[in-house]
């Protein structure tokens, strides 16, 4: 694997304000990473950093060979970026944005207009952005991001504004430049919607980086519990199964379903007991911590953290 | 390449948003009423029309131009930034010196356009009506069209330095109308008072000319008013002429300078831009 994106003890200050404190990270090719945290956790503050838009305070950057705050920027023509609210010049038609910035990147022009009709933009592109929704920029704003054959594409909270089936596309693509070797850093609040698709995290609280790893490793670092939930026949309301453990949180939720708290270790043996023989066990459903959690874990943790 | 691409879009957004137009409809308008009006009081015998008319044209100019210029180049760069089409632009593959000077060509073609067609119509309008025309007049007349859109570009580059260096859009356009009136009114008017009272003590005349250079419509208005004798008869500056040691080169290259120097310090200051 070679690397993309290399950030070195990256530090930038506004005034007193740190916005990125000694992050550190690779990103290599191929990967789909996501980039969540509050808002100004840093994340915008990090992908202007990698576009030479801001200049660190201290560290060191590295986009696809070019330093960046040196003005390089040679690979930028490979480099796709969506800013979050992005705005177009309002004069010009949807089309003719895309061919200005076409040129800049010595992209065929015909070639680009055609990724208008992939984001869905389809006739509206003859009209002028100022006539357009919030939707409509956005899926513009991918279109000019998808120019050329990006290997980095750095997206700034991308699917805000796309309705469910234009987002559904939208991950298609990025799943399929990810695994043609492209890098995809993108970041959302929607993490319900990261959760299946990247292929690494990156949390951030206050301009530190609190947590980089693949779900199945944040899980593990996290040691938050599996929920297991059971349906479980001729309960009387607030009785726990008998074969239940002790030590372990039990709670009913509804009618049917006892909810219990599952160590990471513990989980087979749970559900061994459960669908042991004579337990009247009718259903079960394993629920491991989602995104959510664990990003609630890591920021709780980097809080108490002095 | 990228500054040709920069500024084919700027020329594009230019004609789009009617600028072009209006520039051209009111240099052409203003260009047309001073041909047929401002000969009324010297009438048409003896006189050469078309050197009345840049003499007259030409004191408008240095109203007009400089004000066109600043209004098109004010935001250019603090403009971007906030409507946030800078940031998306900035993350293609071209220097920032490249977006400013190709922001800078294509404002630019828009002024000549406006400058050249507008008054160009002043010139048919006579040849139509049939006044008579010779080189000299003509050669005057093209001077002035020249000299117009080279006090342009000095107010554009202007312009773009005021807009490379502040937070946003309003203080740029106060600025630039503070500016506007200080290079255009103000500064004679304080250069003619000091002249007053010094009284041709302590102001030598190379004093006199380092001032006249300072600004650029000075310069813009030496050149228009004293450089054709044909012209400078008229415009009641043959005086002027013979003593002034500023030739035209000298003056051509003040407002080089004006338009080279402002530019470059934009381009610097934009570089160092964080956005």
């Amino acid at each position: 694997m070679t690397s993309t994106v290399r950030i070195s003890d990256v530090t930038k200050s506004y005034g007193q304000v740190k916005a990125v404190r000694d992050a550190s990270f690779t990103l290599d090719q191929g990967e789909l990473v996501a980039l969540i945290g509050h808002n100004g956790a840093g994340k915008t503050t990090l992908m202007k950093l990698m576009l030479g838009l801001i200049r660190p305070t201290s560290g060191a950057i590295e986009v696809l060979g070019d330093n960046p705050a040196a003005g390089e920027f040679a690979g930028r023509r490979q480099l796709g970026y969506l800013p979050e609210n992005v705005s177009f010049d309002p004069a010009l038609t949807g089309r003719e944005t895309q061919a200005f910035y076409a040129r800049l990147k010595r992209e065929p022009v015909a070639k680009a207009l055609d990724l208008l009709d992939a984001v869905g933009l389809g006739a509206a592109s003859r009209r002028r952005v100022n006539t357009y929704s919030k939707g409509m920029r956005q899926r513009l704003g991918l279109a000019q991001a998808l120019l050329g054959t990006p290997r980095v594409l750095l997206l700034d909270e991308p699917t805000t504004g796309l309705d469910p089936e234009l987002r559904q596309t939208f991950y298609d693509i990025i799943a399929r430049l990810a695994a043609g070797g492209a890098t995809v850093l993108l970041s959302s609040h929607a993490l319900t919607e990261l959760e299946e698709r990247a292929g690494r995290v990156i949390i951030m609280n206050r301009g530190i980086k609190v947590a980089d790893g693949s779900i199945d490793e944040l899980r593990r670092l996290a040691r938050l519990p599996t929920r297991i939930r059971l349906k479980v026949a001729g309960l009387a309301p607030q009785e726990m199964p008998g074969w239940a453990p002790q030590d372990a949180t039990c709670r009913r939720l509804n009618g049917h379903i006892v909810e219990i708290d599952a160590a990471p270790e513990r989980k087979i043996e749970l559900l061994h007991r459960a669908t042991a023989a004579g337990n009247a066990v009718e259903d079960v459903d394993v629920v491991p911590p989602t995104l959510d959690e664990l990003y609630a874990h890591f920021l709780r943790q980097s809080e108490q953290a002095p | 390449m990228n500054v040709l691409i920069i500024a084919a879009k700027e020329i594009h957004q230019a004609i789009r948003n009617r600028w072009v137009l209006a520039a051209t409809l009111l240099l052409a308008g203003l260009a047309l009423s001073l041909t047929f009006l401002g000969s009324a009081p010297t009438g048409n015998v003896g006189v050469r029309t078309l050197d009345v008319v840049v003499v007259s044209l030409s004191s408008l100019t240095i109203f007009l131009v400089p004000l066109i210029a600043l209004l098109i180049s004010h935001d250019a760069i603090v403009g971007e930034m906030e409507r946030g089409t800078m940031l998306l632009l900035l993350s293609y593959p071209v220097a920032r010196w490249q977006v400013l000077l190709g922001k800078f060509l294509g404002h630019l073609a828009v002024l000549a356009f406006a400058t050249c067609l507008g008054y160009g119509a002043a010139v048919g309008a006579l040849a139509a009506t049939g006044s008579q025309i010779d080189n000299d007049s003509l050669l005057a007349f093209g001077a002035m069209v020249g000299s117009s859109v080279l006090l342009g570009a000095a107010f554009v580059a202007i312009g773009y330095l005021v807009s490379a260096l502040v937070r946003d859009r309003g203080t740029a356009a106060g600025i630039c109308i503070g500016l506007w009136l200080l290079l255009v009114l103000i500064y004679d008017m304080a250069l003619l008072g000091v002249l007053a009272l010094d009284q041709g003590r302590s102001i030598s005349a190379s004093v006199l000319n380092a001032m006249l250079l300072a600004n650029p419509t000075d310069a813009y208005r030496l050149i228009n008013l004293t450089g054709f004798a044909n012209v400078s008869t008229f415009a009641g500056m043959a005086g002027l002429a013979q003593t002034t040691s500023l030739t035209i080169p000298v003056l051509l290259t003040a407002l080089l300078g004006w338009t080279l120097l402002p530019l470059g310090l934009a381009a610097l200051a934009f570089s160092r831009r964080e956005l």
